[in-house]
């Protein structure tokens, strides 16, 4: 590698130099004039310190519903990343794709869903209620806490499933072997030799969710109530409705320094050691379930996934095909109906309107804006590994501030795209790439995330064997990285494609009329009383599902054959 | 792989290509840049009728709800985003007026429109519309229970409509906040904690938003939930009546409109201060005050028109009703009063 010394140094310095300009340009810069302008506004008003300690209370739940969240959804996903890595099933594929759909889903139809299915007249609670002659719902699931972590599992099973189920798929299994033939029990073996070497995508995958669960926003609003709040909330709430911008500016300093201690902490946990692991035939481990046991276990897992995570999403498309005429005064009963009225009601434009949006062309946004981001995210995450690869000790900090966005308030953010990106030629009026921009922000750490330890599990021995055969340094890559890598980075695409199609939160800040987003349509529909107005959003939310549905299932048939069946 | 990179790099130079070709204007119309929130509509034909006329091209720019495109337009101050910006209504004048970010402008049409609409004396800010944010009932609910329709604000407190209503929390949501100021006007700020708590213990339900009061929590939306009493809008009726699957001979909910049960919103445009095109700002904000658009904002807004030359369509007359004493506050008490109403009903009702 010394060999070619200028140009490799060139080289080098380039790969963190890129993923930190787009840093500096759009992540920093952006949040630095915000704050900035927070801090002006609090010399020119004096902070009170009480309403600062008031503002500060959510600190407390925002941590231990986060760790609780992280928990539960680490106990759903572990297992189901074993299965899913080592059987062979019937219908995996579709399980696969229907349980990487929730994360896409914007909270609002979220929330439709899971009303659908428990709300207090839900399928459950009208059943119950029918079958027990009950006056009121026996269940409650808004405005409670167990809602919150039910939602957040919903969301977040996926990143464990994928990321945790990648990594496994790929172990070599003659170490477990190993371990058994010299007298380990399973349990042992699992707890002295898989788990350890499974650590760096676990540790990966719990960063991911908890950050996910800590910065909760529209879940905590929605299904949470008025009773609970987070940072991200009351950050929210003291921008936009106290107008208090100084002590939202220093609520978000406060979280993203929470996001910079966490993110370190999992960083030197995590950095310590590489284990070099020989690349296996992917595949190699799989099999059927042959004993009694292991169908018990795969139909188990399968049909709690399926209760947990496709069920909501269930509902919610069920009832965009049902009309619920409700029977006169009655609140409990309902004759349903089959319609199609609202998906051909989207392709109307009843009154006229000029920000009328056709189904189709908001499709087509939603796709440009998720593959943009997708290449955005994929070269910036890719820079980033290999920046960090060649340089563990000093260039371990750039690991830190690319995930650091994932911590950064959205509101907060948000408003600092605004007054940054004010003039030509990078103005939010007129350049619309920004909201790919911004969503490969959130995007980037998940790329990073799904290939650091797949990159660092290379074994050196392949590389050097490549070069002295004669390789290039650019042939080493496509012969030896790019291969290994091709699963991780598959898992990144469809993450980062994923986060796009459904973001909202700075879509809308950056959305301009002519470019509407499927999301965007979504809660325009929503945000109207009327029954054709409430159809239309689960319609077109629908939509939104089976689109990318659709994407995902294209994606990973993009693999190469041989591929295609973890 | 290289195969796809090239495809993805096509696809994105052509998206790239067809953003640079739209933005370059054919036959150099200016633009005209108005910030709204998201609930702004208007008819197509109505907007491209005023587009020809003064030779502009109009540009939205949604910016959220009136709190966030407000909290926009106060930090772009000096070089403002937009040339004119609608949707700050009376809750937040007083904010919008003391940032000073309008340069007043006093439109020939303020003339006809009635002053007990035109708030501000400069004429900075001018009313467009106006709405009462009201309690909405669920109609076959109390007739199918022989329950009396509550005629105060105190009623709602009678054990026999305990658990009945859904309101918004006025920390989150602008109608929220329209009902809390509501019970202020009534109770004055002595006594609208304890009217607060009375409700409380009469099993008030307080959700976050709008969205989940009417259609998770509301009994007569499509959501079918288990409160026949939710707080939304006088104009709600009509546009369920408007937006129902199958035609309705009568709207399936109605507003309580008794003395102060109602908080009436009016919304403002204004020339935003440092505009460039101050000559079609005022033209565009002439035209949001003339019968043409006033006409065409109630079905697209669901809001009244402050231009009594403007007739309603009849929709809206059959079912919209009028309180006859909604609640008001002064904007600049609402400002001065503001934080500390709303902490202190979070601290009582909340914590």
């Amino acid at each position: 590698m010394s060999a070619n010394g200028k140009s490799g140094r060139l080289g080098r310095t380039l790969l963190w130099l890129i993923p930190l300009a787009f840093l500096a340009a759009f992540f920093f810069l952006p949040l630095g004039k915000i704050l900035a302008t927070a801090a002006r506004s609090a010399l020119e008003n004096e902070l009170g310190l009480s309403s600062f300690k008031q503002a500060l209370s959510p600190l407390w739940f925002t941590t231990w519903q986060a760790a609780l969240s992280t928990v539960l959804t680490l106990l759903l996903g572990l297992p189901s990343a074993y299965l899913y890595s080592h059987y062979r099933f019937r219908g995996k594929r579709l399980m696969r794709t229907l349980t990487t759909l929730p994360f896409i889903l914007p909270t609002v139809v979220a929330v439709a869903g899971f009303t659908a299915l428990l709300g207090p007249r839900g399928l459950l609670n009208l059943g119950l209620m029918k079958l027990f002659g009950l006056d009121q719902p026996p269940i409650m699931f808004m405005n409670t806490l167990w809602g919150i972590l039910l939602v957040h599992v919903f969301y977040n099973t996926t990143i464990v499933l994928r990321v945790v189920g990648s990594a496994w798929s790929q172990l070599d299994p003659r170490w477990e072997q190993t371990a058994r033939m010299l007298g380990a029990s399973k349990r042992q073996a699992l707890r002295e030799v898989t788990l350890p070497l499974l650590r760096p995508s676990i540790l990966a995958a719990t960063l991911l969710v908890f950050l996910f669960d800590f910065t909760s926003f529209g879940v905590i609003l929605m299904v949470g109530g008025p009773y609970f709040s987070t940072l991200e909330v009351a950050i929210y709430q003291q921008t936009m409705s106290l107008f208090n911008l100084p002590l939202a500016g220093i609520l978000a300093v406060v979280q993203l320094l929470c996001t910079f201690v966490i993110t370190w902490i999992y960083s030197k946990i995590n950095g310590i050691r590489r284990v070099p692991l020989m690349p296996r035939l992917e595949g190699e481990i799989l099999r059927q379930a042959r004993s009694l046991k292991e169908k018990v276990a795969l139909c188990g897992m399968n049909s709690l996934l399926a209760l947990l995570l496709v069920a909501p999403m269930l509902a919610l498309v069920l009832r965009s095909f049902l009309r619920l005429a409700a029977d006169q005064g009655n609140r409990g009963s309902f004759t349903p109906g089959f319609t199609l009225q609202y998906y051909t009601q989207l392709f109307v434009n009843s009154n006229q309107s000029i920000f009328y949006v056709p189904p189709v062309s908001a499709a087509l946004n939603s796709l440009l804006f998720a593959l943009l981001t997708v290449v955005f995210s994929l070269v910036l995450g890719t820079l980033t590994v290999y920046a960090i690869f060649h340089n563990q000790r000093s260039q371990r900090w750039l690991d830190v501030l690319i995930t650091l966005p994932l911590g950064a308030s959205a509101v907060t953010l948000g408003l600092g795209f605004v007054i940054t990106f004010n003039r030509a030629p990078l103005n939010v009026r007129h350049f619309p790439l920004l909201i790919p921009i911004a969503h490969a922000l959130v995007a980037t750490p998940f790329v990073v995330r799904s290939l650091q330890p797949a990159l660092n599990s290379i074994p050196t021995s392949l590389r050097q064997a490549a070069s002295v055969l004669g390789a290039s340094p650019v042939n080493v890559w496509r012969k030896v990285d790019r291969p290994l890598l091709r699963r991780p980075m598959l898992v990144a695409a469809i993450f980062a494609f994923t986060i796009s199609l459904g973001e909202f939160g700075a879509t809308s800040f950056l959305a301009r009329p002519e470019t509407p987003t499927l999301p965007v349509a979504i809660y325009r529909y929503i945000s109207m009383p009327g029954e054709l107005n409430y159809g239309q959003a689960l319609a077109m939310s629908t939509l939104l599902l089976v689109l990318c549905g659709l994407s995902i299932y294209l994606l990973e048939k993009l693999q190469p054959e041989g591929m295609n069946e973890i | 792989m290289k195969n796809k990179l090239i495809l993805i790099f096509i696809v994105v130079s052509f998206a790239l290509a067809s953003c640079q070709a739209k933005s370059i204007p054919t036959d150099e119309p200016v633009t005209l840049t108005v910030m709204t929130h998201d609930s702004f509509a208007a008819s197509a034909d109505v907007i491209a009728a005023f587009e020809q006329a003064n030779n502009v091209k109009l540009v939205f720019l949604k910016s959220g709800d009136a709190g966030a495109a407000l909290n926009r337009a106060i930090l772009s101050k000096g070089s403002p985003q937009a040339d004119v910006l609608y949707g700050v209504d009376n809750t937040l004048l007083s904010r919008a007026l003391d940032e000073g970010i309008y340069e007043s402008y006093e439109s020939p049409l303020l003339a006809k429109i009635p002053t007990e609409f035109k708030m501000d004396a400069s004429n900075s800010a001018l009313p467009v519309d106006y709405g009462d944010v009201c309690i909405n009932y669920d109609k076959a609910f109390f007739a199918a229970h022989n329950l009396a329709i509550p005629q105060t604000l105190t009623d709602l407190t009678e054990p026999k409509y305990k658990g009945l209503l859904v309101v918004e929390n006025p920390t989150n949501s602008s109608t929220g906040l329209a009902f809390l100021f509501a019970t202020i006007a009534e109770y004055g700020a002595e006594g609208y904690i304890a009217y607060w708590q009375q409700l409380k213990e009469n099993g008030l339900v307080i959700v976050n938003d709008w969205n989940t009061a009417y259609y998770t929590n509301f009994s007569a939306s499509s959501g079918h939930g288990p409160q026949p009493m939710a707080l939304s809008y006088a104009s709600s009726p009509p546009v369920e009546v408007i937006y129902a699957a199958t035609p309705l001979d009568d709207a399936p909910t109605a507003s309580l409109v008794g003395k102060n049960m109602c908080f009436r919103q009016i919304e403002f445009v204004g020339i935003l201060k440092g505009t460039q095109h101050r000559e079609l700002a005022e033209k565009f904000v002439d035209f949001m005050l003339s019968v043409q658009f006033q006409e065409d904002m109630p079905l697209q807004m669901f809001m009244y028109p402050v231009n009594p030359d403007a007739s309603l369509p009849d929709v809206f007359i059959k079912y919209t009703q009028t309180p006859d004493h909604p609640a008001t506050l002064d904007p600049a008490v609402i400002a001065a009063n503001r934080d500390q109403w709303l902490n202190d009903w979070t601290e009582a009702i909340l914590h």
